[in-house]
């Protein structure tokens, strides 16, 4: 027995690479399944997701300049900064009602995403860009450009590996996220984001909200500064109304598969370049 | 000889012969290989929009009319298309290219009768791309596996289509032959402008044999468009158009988790830097605005000059623009024919109005318009503001905006200042300005020293409020099969 009383963490949320509580001061409990309090989650509002768009924002041209190499080490350093804590993952699952072998399965998993993915960062464009034989004496090439702010509803089961199967594509090739998580999952969810911060990711490239899907989800399929959104996690009674609301800026939606690995999951999230220039003398 | 005195570019007229066309008096419906008439009953008139002149009474197809085409569609997927072997489908499709190049010149005419673009044009751009567009997709038909590496994808269905009056045959085969290439089965709806080289295409497919219900065409406006949106048997939907239909289009599709592809309207900045080759960069301006009477979604409609020459690239637009020869579409030397319809004329003349008003300068050469018909005279805007709609809304006319910028950081940020980015221009003769402006423009395509050049091999669309999804390349094929692309609608 800890001869001193235990000190809990506080879980907050992830905006501009910082951990704010929600500005509106509300937060949700979370007990284990003995009842005990494990921690008052920030529930976010809908100014936290503005907030959070803007990070993102102001993040995405910056990250999506980086070179494609430099994405990869970064992504590779999340991978190691989360086999440093696993056993904190492990614990942390368990808490919410893994079993160990799960537990240990899903953050096997999940550290495996990141080091998959960070291989792709410099050669989606070898797969899925072109060069195109047209038919008159033009260059002609078609490369692959991030979508640029993408929200994010994660699966909740599994907790981690249905964020980070999103997550890793999304950003690999320079996106940047703005993330919602229910308040239930919100636990590993947080734990992912303390990685983040401490694996040289700079700020506001993705951002995590904890909360309330179904309060957050209209603001931010309705928001004009994102430009996609994954849905895969979205709950199932999702209103049509709120999915119509994609329509408003043309935002690019996405029902994905959080088991599928793959580059065509990286595509999702991209738009193809098409270049054109003369041949001559 | 006084050089001052501007030369005679008066030509002779050199009207094409329309005998090459036979244009029937009323169409029906193209559905499950056959000619049916419409159970509405309901009809509507195409007209020629350089002389107002009725060509034909198309029938107009209701609610019913789309489910019979969807049923159609269904069974020739599930009967025919659908297990067909990838070869026998490029078969088809090697077919239908050949017909179409056998049969180009009577397409061409017919387009520019039924849509008021220049024959040059119909005949040395939209007929060639026609053509070219089934050849490339039909090779794919059997190399899907090759596309595709670690997949095994399967087509959707039965695809919607909606297509636009601008390049109405050329749309028709950007839909068609990639949907068709994947296996999948289609429902058309041309434009109500202009549906009659898609009926034509029809009865060229019947001559090809294809098997009845792998294309079916619904002719009429909006209410048929709706009712295929809305059809609950269409597994996937393709539309090209207004940014506005656009996203109603969006909202359909997203209730139901439709996949879909857009492709919509633009606004595009076209940069020309000082260090541009001035003569080809005024050719490449005039060719990216007035080119199928601006009616075009790539269109160069914002001219964005550097500053330190604006004064004399402007002289010599203006010079360059007041030799284009607007008239008769049908005559051989017409570089800008008659806009598409009374409705976008008057869409036009209701945005240069704000021009003026809102305070751009206008300059319009002087142009002779013939009485009947619809036309507009090409124009150009200087003193245009960011705010001004003409710099801010998609005309769709032959009407260009003009800024002028200092920096290359400034007309980037001008050039993405829109919802739209669908293409972009660049003209510069320094190699690594090209590349650092490529990179930055936020275009889907982006010509440089060149402009609206298109191939089958080269994916077509737009970032942001231009759509998603991509015509054209190996790239086109992703949104016409399951399992490629995760889930994206």
């Amino acid at each position: 027995m800890n001869k001193n009383l235990p000190v809990a963490k506080t879980y907050k949320l992830f905006i501009n690479g910082a951990f704010p509580r929600s500005e509106s001061g509300y937060t949700l409990p979370i007990r284990n399944t003995e009842g005990q309090l494990l921690a008052n989650i920030s529930k976010a509002s809908r100014k936290d997701l503005r907030d959070s768009v803007r990070a993102a924002r102001s993040a995405q041209e910056p990250w999506a300049s980086r070179t494609a190499y430099n994405r990869g080490q970064i992504l590779y350093r999340i991978a190691e900064m989360m086999e440093a804590r696993r056993e904190e993952f492990i614990a942390v699952l368990e808490s919410t009602g893994e079993t160990n072998k799960e537990a240990v399965g899903q953050v096997e998993d999940a550290i495996e995403r990141w080091v998959w993915y960070a291989g792709w960062a410099d050669k989606i464009h070898h797969v899925l860009g072109t060069v195109n034989p047209v038919a008159g004496p033009y260059f002609n090439f078609t490369m692959p450009e991030p979508t640029g702010v993408v929200g994010v509803v994660a699966a909740e089961d599994p907790a981690l590996l249905g964020l980070v199967s999103r997550l890793a594509p999304i950003i690999v090739s320079g996106n940047t996220a703005v993330v919602v998580v229910d308040a239930e999952a919100g636990l590993a969810a947080v734990t992912l984001a303390e990685v983040l911060a401490t694996s040289d990711l700079p700020g506001g490239v993705v951002n995590l909200l904890t909360g309330d899907k179904h309060e957050l989800l209209p603001w931010m399929l309705g928001h004009l500064d994102i430009n996609s959104v994954d849905l895969t996690g979205a709950p199932k009674d999702i209103d049509q109304k709120v999915l119509e609301e994609s329509a408003v800026n043309v935002k690019r939606t996405v029902w994905g598969d959080q088991a599928d690995e793959s580059p065509y999951v990286i595509a999702d999230f991209l738009e193809m370049k098409t270049v054109w220039h003369p041949i001559g003398r | 000889m006084n050089t001052n005195e501007p030369f005679n570019l008066e030509y002779a007229p050199a009207p094409e012969s329309t005998k090459i066309v036979n244009i029937a008096k009323s169409y029906d419906l193209f559905i499950g290989g056959k000619f049916v008439k419409a159970k509405s009953g309901k009809t509507f008139s195409t007209i020629n929009p350089a002389t107002e002149e009725h060509l034909s009474t198309i029938a107009e197809a209701s609610t019913d009319d789309v489910n019979k085409a969807v049923k159609a569609a269904r069974k020739g997927y599930e009967n025919y298309w659908r297990d067909m072997p990838g070869k026998q489908r490029a078969r088809y499709l090697y077919r239908i290219a050949r017909q179409i190049q056998e049969r180009s010149r009577e397409f061409a005419v017919l387009e520019t009768l039924d849509g008021g673009k220049p024959i040059k044009e119909s005949r040395d751009f939209d007929l060639p791309q026609v053509a070219a567009h089934f050849f490339y997709n039909a090779g794919w038909a059997d190399k899907l596996d090759y596309a595709f590496p670690n997949r095994k994808v399967s087509p959707h269905g039965v695809v919607g289509q909606i297509i636009p009056w601008n390049f109405p045959l050329l749309m028709a085969a950007w839909k068609i032959a990639p949907a068709l290439a994947t296996g999948n089965t289609v429902v058309l709806k041309p434009a109500e402008t202009t549906p009659l080289t898609a009926l034509l295409l029809a009865e060229l497919i019947q001559d090809a044999d294809l098997p009845p219900g792998v294309v079916n065409i619904v002719t009429g406006a909006g209410e048929t468009g709706e009712a295929l949106v809305n059809h609950p048997d269409i597994n996937k939907l393709a539309f090209t158009g207004s940014t506005d239909v656009g996203k109603m289009i969006q909202k359909a599709a997203a209730a139901r988790r439709l996949p879909l592809t857009l492709e919509l309207g633009g606004k595009a900045a076209h940069v020309v830097f000082e260090d541009a080759a001035i003569d080809q960069a005024v050719e490449g301006v005039v060719n990216g605005i007035f080119f199928n009477q601006g009616h075009v979604c790539c269109a160069g409609s914002r001219l964005l000059v550097q500053e330190s020459i604006a004064e004399d690239f402007i002289a010599r637009l203006k010079r360059r623009v007041a030799l284009l020869r607007v008239g008769d579409p049908l005559d051989k030397n017409t570089d800008v024919g008659a806009i598409n319809s009374d409705a976008q004329l008057t869409r036009i003349q209701e945005l240069v109005e704000s021009g003026v008003a809102e305070g751009a300068d206008i300059f319009q050469p002087d142009c002779k318009l013939p009485a009947k018909g619809f036309w507009f005279t090409p124009t150009l805007f200087t003193g245009v503001q960011q705010s001004h709609r003409i710099a801010r809304e998609e005309i769709f006319g032959p009407v260009l905006s003009i800024q002028t910028f200092r920096t290359a950081e400034e007309a980037v940020e001008k050039a993405n200042n829109t919802p739209y980015g669908l293409s972009a221009g660049i003209w510069t003769e320094k190699g690594s300005k090209i590349l650092w402006m490529a990179d930055r423009l936020q275009a889907g395509v982006v010509w440089a020293n060149t402009y609206n050049q298109f191939d089958p091999s080269s994916p077509f669309g737009g970032y942001k409020e231009s759509g998603f999804g991509r015509e054209g390349g190996l790239q086109g094929l992703s949104p016409y099969v399951r399992n490629a692309v995760g889930g994206r609608s």
